[in-house]
């Protein structure tokens, strides 16, 4: 497969590294010329040291008969009008932009190109994931930190939803005394009736978050990272 | 009408002056507030700071229902950006692009978007001033009625897909 790669950063870089060692034809673009020698030292004669946007140099690099043009600069625009470009004016089939602001993922699909990687995005969602949603929130630690303020975000699957706040199995010693509920935090009276979504806020000693745990997120507090 | 300008650079700010004073609405957006300082200070419309190809930056300028868009900053896929944001996300019927790699130009113009190319036009100019015949190439191309959204094939319809890409642009070609 032939692949045109624009953009001689990191990305760029090694990505056509990896291209190379699993037997494609790669050419890459890099505009800065500096930049573009010290690839091409290192794996080879495949850099054009010209600005991969600019539509003259992108057909001199063989763009139409690339099967895949992969535009990887650190610039969203350079990403979008690169694949355009190669998609419209020189008919490529498929088109990889990455994407560095989220917030352009959705122009870049809207506007036709087909593949789109976002590092941020990337980087988010595993920063999002190691984030235990399902956990208790300990949000201070009162006296000498015997008792702590503990909030449980309720979800679907927990078993104090559509249940009274009284019907609930307390430790010993901890007590829910308040819920926020779309924003607005009121005491939580035992005959209120707890809902998805719900913060509850409790108080208690540390010793008691298993029970907490179970009560109102629901399951085996060390199986709980699901989701 | 209600004009907005992307790029306060000298063309930019000739044209965000020009219309302020010809009593239009006129926004003009920069990514430098410097770039401000070419405007008179008899300027009466809005220039704001920030980037013109972000959707929300252009929605909090008030560049929603403006009657014309222009693209002029010094970055030709800028300018190209921000128009197909102007364009497919903001609905803005008349909109051009300062792109000004010819060959860029014109294959912008064929996806509909109104395209303005200085090189085209400085070198016809140089060419008429010494008599001699000129590229043949228009140097503002304006699609269809000059109505970007309206000339625009869908850039996103199935056809664009990647397994009928090739056939489709080739048509549009």
């Amino acid at each position: 497969m032939f692949v045109l790669v624009v953009g001689g950063g990191k990305v760029g870089y090694y990505l056509s590294k990896e291209l190379i060692e699993n037997g494609h034809e790669v050419v890459l673009m890099e505009k800065d010329r500096a930049r573009a020698d010290q690839i091409a030292d290192e794996i080879g004669s495949i850099v054009v040291a010209h600005d991969g946007c600019e539509g003259k140099y992108l057909g001199e690099a063989g763009c139409a008969r690339a099967d895949i043009v992969a535009a990887v600069t650190g610039d969203d625009e350079d990403n979008l009008v690169i694949c355009q470009m190669a998609k419209h004016h020189f008919d490529v089939r498929r088109t990889i932009a990455r994407v560095n602001n989220p917030k352009n993922e959705d122009l870049f699909r809207h506007l036709g190109v087909d593949e789109i990687i976002s590092p941020t995005r990337m980087i988010l969602g595993s920063i999002e994931q190691d984030i235990p949603v399902h956990e208790l929130l300990h949000l201070a630690a009162l006296g000498e930190g015997e008792l702590e303020i503990i909030e449980a975000h309720l979800q679907d699957g927990s078993p104090a939803v559509g249940r009274p706040a009284g019907d609930l199995t307390m430790p010993a010693g901890c007590a829910l005394f308040a819920v926020i509920r779309d924003g607005t935090a009121s005491p939580l009276r035992s005959d209120m009736t707890l809902r998805v979504g719900d913060k509850v806020i409790a108080i208690g000693p540390s010793e008691c978050e298993a029970m907490l745990h179970q009560q109102l997120i629901g399951g085996d507090p060390e199986a709980a990272t699901e989701g | 009408m209600k004009i907005v300008i992307v790029g306060c650079g000298r063309v930019g700010s000739v044209l965000a002056e020009a219309y302020d004073a010809g009593g239009h609405e006129v926004v003009v957006l920069d990514v430098s507030t410097r770039a401000f300082d070419r405007l008179s200070a008899e300027f009466q419309g809005s220039a704001v700071r920030g980037d013109g190809t972000d959707e929300d930056t252009l929605r909090r300028s008030g560049a929603e229902g403006a009657d014309a868009f222009l693209a002029l900053t010094e970055g030709d896929n800028r300018n190209v950006m921000a128009a197909q944001v102007a364009t497919e996300k903001l609905g803005i019927e008349r909109v051009l692009a300062k792109i000004n790699d010819p060959v860029r130009a014109a294959a912008y113009a064929e996806l509909g978007i109104a395209t303005v190319c200085r090189t085209t036009m400085l070198a016809d100019s140089v060419s008429g001033f010494l008599g001699l015949p000129s590229s043949g190439v228009p140097s503002m191309i304006a699609p269809s009625g000059g109505h970007g959204a309206h000339a625009h094939p869908p850039l996103s319809s199935p056809a664009a897909g990647p397994t009928s890409a090739g056939a489709s642009a080739a048509g549009e070609g």
